[in-house]
């Protein structure tokens, strides 16, 4: 019987055959950790555990992205414990205030490869699915435990396989794939499951990890794309195999696939964009982990070239990664989005969880390239938060209501 | 007597603690259980007495990994939270600080606001009208961490993961 990525990459790491269903101890080879939680995890770490030190010095990454840079002294505060601990533990990586979001960073720094186990404390850690990694969120609790053992243990999950079929039409693109996936499982459509992407081996990682973070919304424990067309070395035992069994198979017509837009106030609440009608938005915020990448910069960049932010609107970038904006510096991704009036924030999470650049006023619209718009996410319990492609982004933020892209493309 | 706060579908950790509550954000003596739901029921915090039970519909808990969301239900003193499906993540955080989790859909049985009776350990609801439910038997294992007080204590005392049986 053939295996699913989740059990070929559980199996080696619990050092032998593993299948779904059964409940196994995995040695994990990265632990990520980011400043929202690190303070507790720590505390928990050394006053709950009673552990000294983590467990391997050099699997540990530390990343400043939810809050960066810090906007209280409290926050600052913790932030200077957490690298006093990382200069006392001797930690190999920590990556700063404007490095970017863990997700992309650690792959950029080559630390997540194919075939790896991930563990982090964010949810979002199915990002690592990019490339291939079974990338899994934890909170502070197991994440101390895997800091102090070098394990975590966990079930090993059945997987629903997405497939896609054909190319995407011009203003179309992955975030369109991964929002149709959840409107087609919905919020709870793959709990406790590993979901496969296959049939996009012409992505970038970048817009895979697009995909691989949607996967938590739809409630799965990890979210990974085939590693077809990967840059990336792929070790040999990481394969698609025939006989694997997928507990769910769903397919998607790329070619015939509208723009996609999650209407408040949950990710699976979606429609084709010509069915929700005129929706005017205050604010487009193109960013985060999911959509704030340098070819999200460069996507929404050609539809802005030469044209202005329509009136009264407002438009936010925070990049990805510092990488993504040292790359839309150089190629002049960023000179036609500041020309066309939008405004660049350090490389992080920015406002996605609601605590800085960027927070949303009661009644505010905000058209985002995230991967949330549950109530009060990014502000006021009273914003409505609507999630769409940078390329719905930046039309959006030429009309100032809710746009096609191919509607700019057809009268300029 | 316990009461019951009745919770509807897709209940997510942004309603259960937004993020602007998180520790990170709050001052050092602060404690995010003044937060409970702070938006979605912003009465829960201040009228939850220990003991009370949340009885909710599928997918409770789901979004973010934070630990702060069970963490200000455990401060709350919450005795148990019945759904016929949970988010995973707050699944495990759950069961890392011992609160006890049942998988059952009991909407149609509790109603908002119920006093009843409850044994953790046979997992049986008593309701006022003297019907009594009974919860699924969760896993040994999960039990074992809930005898515990959760998965630290656990780990400490046996110095390994829960036995699963696997």
């Amino acid at each position: 019987m053939g295996q699913t990525f989740a059990e070929q990459i559980l199996s080696r790491a619990a050092g032998r055959t593993v299948s779904a269903g059964e409940m196994v101890v995995v040695d994990v080879d990265l632990v990520m950790m980011h400043d929202s939680l690190s303070p507790s995890i720590i505390e928990t770490l050394h006053t709950e555990l009673g552990a000294e030190r983590v467990w391997d010095r050099d699997r540990v990454a530390v990343v400043i992205d939810h809050v960066a840079p810090a906007a209280t002294v409290r926050q600052a505060e913790q932030q200077q414990q957490v690298r006093r601990w990382v200069a006392a533990q001797n930690i190999t990586h920590l990556f700063d205030v404007g490095r970017g979001i863990s997700h992309p960073v650690l792959i950029e720094e080559g630390l997540v490869q194919p075939g790896m186990l991930v563990v982090g404390s964010d949810s979002h850690s199915t990002g690592y699915g990019a490339v291939t990694a079974f990338g899994s969120g934890m909170g502070t609790t197991d994440i101390a435990l895997a800091l102090a053992t070098g394990q975590t243990w966990l079930r090993v999950p059945e997987t629903v396989r997405v497939q896609a079929q054909g190319r995407f039409q011009p203003g179309v693109s992955s975030k369109d794939l991964g929002l149709w996936a959840t409107r087609t499982l919905r919020a709870d459509g793959a709990t406790y499951a590993s979901v496969e992407w296959h049939g996009v081996p012409f992505m970038h990682w970048t817009d895979r990890m697009t995909l691989a973070t949607l996967s938590i919304e739809v409630g799965a424990k990890a979210g990974m794309v085939a590693p077809a067309g990967l840059t990336h070395s792929v070790p040999e035992w990481l394969r698609v195999e025939d006989e694997a069994v997928y507990s769910r198979s769903i397919e998607c017509d790329l070619s015939t696939l509208e723009p996609q837009v999650s209407v408040p106030h949950t990710v699976d609440n979606v429609f084709d964009l010509g069915d929700i009608g005129r929706i005017a938005v205050d604010v487009v915020y193109l960013g985060t982990c999911t959509n704030g990448h340098h070819a999200d910069m460069v996507a929404a960049a050609n539809i802005l070239r030469g044209r202005r932010l329509a009136k009264g609107m407002r438009m936010i970038v925070v990049p990805a990664s510092s990488e993504s904006l040292a790359q839309a510096a150089a190629d002049g991704t960023l000179n036609i989005l500041l020309q066309a009036g939008a405004t660049i924030g350090t490389p992080g999470c920015g406002a996605c969880i609601g605590r800085h650049m960027g927070v949303l006023a009661p009644d505010e619209v905000c058209l985002f390239t995230g991967n949330r718009n549950f109530r009060g996410r990014m502000g006021s319990p009273r914003a409505n938060i609507y999630l769409a492609s940078p390329e719905v982004a930046a039309a959006t933020a030429v009309t100032g209501y809710i746009t096609h892209p191919g509607e700019l493309a057809a009268s300029s | 007597m316990p009461r019951i706060w009745v919770f509807g579908t897709d209940v997510n950790t942004d309603q259960i603690v937004p993020g602007r509550y998180a520790p990170y954000m709050l001052s050092a003596d602060d404690d995010v259980r003044r937060y409970a739901f702070v938006e979605a029921r912003p009465e829960f915090a201040g009228a939850v007495q220990p003991g009370d039970i949340l009885v909710a519909g599928p997918n409770f808990g789901c979004g973010s990994s934070r630990e702060y969301a069970p963490l200000a239900l455990k401060r709350s003193q919450v005795g148990a939270i019945i759904a016929p499906l949970f988010a995973r993540i707050f699944f495990r955080n759950a069961l890392n600080l011992g609160i006890p989790c049942f998988t059952a859909d009991l909407r149609e049985q509790l109603a908002d606001g119920d006093e009843v009776s409850f044994d953790v350990a046979s997992g049986t609801i008593g309701r006022a009208d003297g019907q009594a439910l009974h919860l699924p038997a969760p896993a040994a294992w999960m039990r074992e961490v809930w005898n515990e007080g959760g998965i630290v204590p656990f780990y400490r005392r046996h110095g390994r993961f829960p036995s699963t049986g696997a």
